[in-house]
């Protein structure tokens, strides 16, 4: 019997001949943690770690992005323990300059087809993205990580999802996993590995693996992988052979199909990421507010295409336009490529790399009332502020700034 | 009684438009205003504080009460103050219809007993009844009523019982 991808990570990583169920310690490449929950993980290793709490330090790290820099005293306080704690162990910390620690771990290229990866984010599974394993979890597990370099892990059933067709111009990754959201809820997939395949996850650009990747975690899944394709093994400079693929012969919980043949933009309305509708539907909205970024949406394809859209336009009067490139990496690029310019001439507000808009208010949160289109993951009551917060993809997002209501980017080519 | 395989106490059953509430995220439960809180005593207070029908909870709640929810319980991000600040207060248990994927884990690795009793109906028992939880088979009783759930997994069980993950992890 052939095996699933998440069971061949697994067992190179120390599960044996792991299946479905079977609880293994498995071998953690890269051990991370974050501001958030970074500083008990320092407790608990302070607390249980002994004498040498760290098992390798060049596999561990941490990366400063919920609250960068810090805006409240006790984060401050938090960031700077763990720095006290990081030279005292001689480890690396990406500091309140170096963005989502997720992307990073893709960009340095940590994170690599068939490796596993832990850390403090609940989005962490986006490194199925790159066809690896990767798991946000707490922070006593961390510290153990940390400690000892493994957790024990309960080998998750596999559910393998091929998505039909190719969906219609001007429709984004973001669009296809809220389709995902919308077919498969929050409870379908709960507690599974997916595996996603068909022609348009064949040839998406890393970026757009990562955004449906990251919509695993709102799915109830343990992780969504996406086998390596062409460009994803070209940013690593690999080849198949060096990249982990699901055997042919695995054996899957369930095979669903989803049609995304002439898929059109879709959005998410409050209060859950799974209340989704067609764009189409939600044009008599009035927006106060826009948020581009967060690691769904944050890359420099996702804020390129954003600047792309704003150019020579401006965002409506009355609403805010709020970008958060995800990376240090992200802004240099659009920096230097003259891109941040047009964002900030439609009225857009740029502002340093991180979590932005879905953590502790890094750019603001909402009011009372307040309508906000944003480009990240959640949208549950109260986690953005008080305000109604509505998820979808670059292109809705601008043109519902520039529009000053809910629209399409199809809606856009009517202005100017 | 920190390590017993049966919990007796008061059952608060947490439910909305006459369901049992489902969907509760680690938001909801402990909200990420206060993340910066590490000191594990000062996170009862905040205990559903972003729970509709249920903010007053951290201060109705007392030492020995269980908590019920309905399904997918604790989805969201990986704080652990979710499952924390259960414990400041002194609840024995969480039992739901199904748990966030994350959340187990950060129950089970600090020995905080939770128990999945997927067939639950929306009104197993009336409000703040006593209850019995058998972690050993899962079951859960009061009265005359009495339902089935899933056991504690073997790792679960020897964590819980070990005091927590690096407890557990010294007797290895």
């Amino acid at each position: 019997m052939g095996r699933t991808l998440i069971e061949k990570i697994m067992s190179s990583h120390g599960g044996g001949n792991c299946g479905p169920g079977d609880v293994v310690w498995i071998d953690i490449d890269n051990r991370t943690a974050r501001d958030f929950a970074g500083a008990s993980v320092v407790g608990n290793l302070e607390k249980y770690g002994g004498d040498s709490p760290i098992a390798e330090k060049s596999k561990t790290f941490f990366t400063f992005d919920c609250n960068v820099p810090a805006n409240t005293i006790p984060y401050a306080n938090n960031q700077q323990r763990i720095r006290i704690f990081a030279r005292k162990h001689d480890l690396k910390v990406y500091d309140v300059d170096a963005g989502i620690g997720s992307h990073v771990v893709i960009e340095e290229k940590f994170a690599r087809p068939g490796t596993t990866t832990v850390g403090t984010d609940s989005h962490l599974n986006i490194m199925g993205s790159v066809g690896a394993f990767g798991q946000g979890m707490g922070d006593v597990d961390i510290a153990y990580a940390f400690k000892t370099g493994k957790v024990w892990f309960e080998v998750p059933e596999s559910i393998r999802v091929t998505l039909e067709g190719l969906p219609a111009d001007g429709t984004e990754a973001k669009d296809i996993a809220l389709a995902m959201l919308r077919r498969f809820s929050s409870h379908e997939l709960l507690g599974k590995s997916i595996e996603i395949y068909g022609p348009w996850v064949q040839s998406a650009s890393l970026e757009d693996c990562v955004t449906l990747s990251s919509l695993a975690t709102e799915m109830g899944a343990i992780i969504a992988l996406i086998p390596p394709n062409d460009n994803v093994l070209e940013f690593f400079g690999i080849t198949r052979n060096e990249a982990v693929y699901a055997d042919s012969d695995a054996a899957y919980l369930e095979d669903y199909t989803l049609d995304i043949e002439g898929l059109k933009p879709l959005i998410a309305a409050p209060p859950s990421p799974t209340n989704v509708f067609p764009v189409s539907e939600k044009t008599d909205v009035k927006v106060d507010g826009v948020f581009i970024g967060s690691c769904t949406n944050g890359t420099y394809k996702d804020l390129k295409y954003a600047a792309e859209l704003l150019k020579g336009r401006k965002v409506a009067p009355g609403v805010m336009l709020k970008v958060v490139p995800a990376t240090r990496a992200t802004w240099a690029r659009l920096l230097g490529e003259g891109l941040l310019k047009d964002i900030f001439d439609a009225g857009g507000i740029v502002s340093n790399a991180g979590c932005g808009g879905c953590a502790s208010g890094q750019i603001g949160m909402t009011g009372e009332g307040e309508v906000q289109i944003s480009t990240s993951n959640r949208n549950f009551k109260g986690k953005q502020g008080k305000g109604n917060t509505y998820l979808a993809g670059i292109g809705t997002a601008v043109a519902s700034a520039v529009l000053g209501r809910i629209a399409s980017v199809h809606d856009l080519k009517e202005v100017l | 009684m920190a390590h017993d395989m049966i919990l007796k106490g008061r059952l608060w059953i947490l439910s909305e438009n006459g369901k049992l509430f489902s969907d509760i995220d680690t938001d909801m439960i402990y909200h990420n205003a206060h993340l910066a809180v590490t000191d594990i005593d000062k996170m009862g207070q905040y205990a559903f504080g972003n729970l509709e029908g249920y903010r007053d909870f951290s201060s109705q709640a007392r030492p020995g009460d269980l908590v019920l929810a309905g399904e997918n319980f604790g989805s969201g991000s990986s704080r652990q103050h979710a499952v924390d600040c259960f414990k400041a207060l002194g609840v024995q248990a969480v039992i739901a219809r199904s748990f966030g994927a994350i959340y187990k884990r950060n129950a089970i690795n600090s020995g905080f007993p939770i128990i999945e009793l997927p067939d639950l109906p929306d009104e197993p028992f009336n409000q703040f009844d006593q209850i019995e939880l058998n972690l050993e088979d899962g079951t859960l009783s009061a009265w005359d009523n009495r339902y089935q759930g899933n056991p504690m997994s073997e790792v679960a069980r020897d964590i819980y019982l070990a005091g927590g993950l690096f407890q557990y992890a010294e007797k290895m």
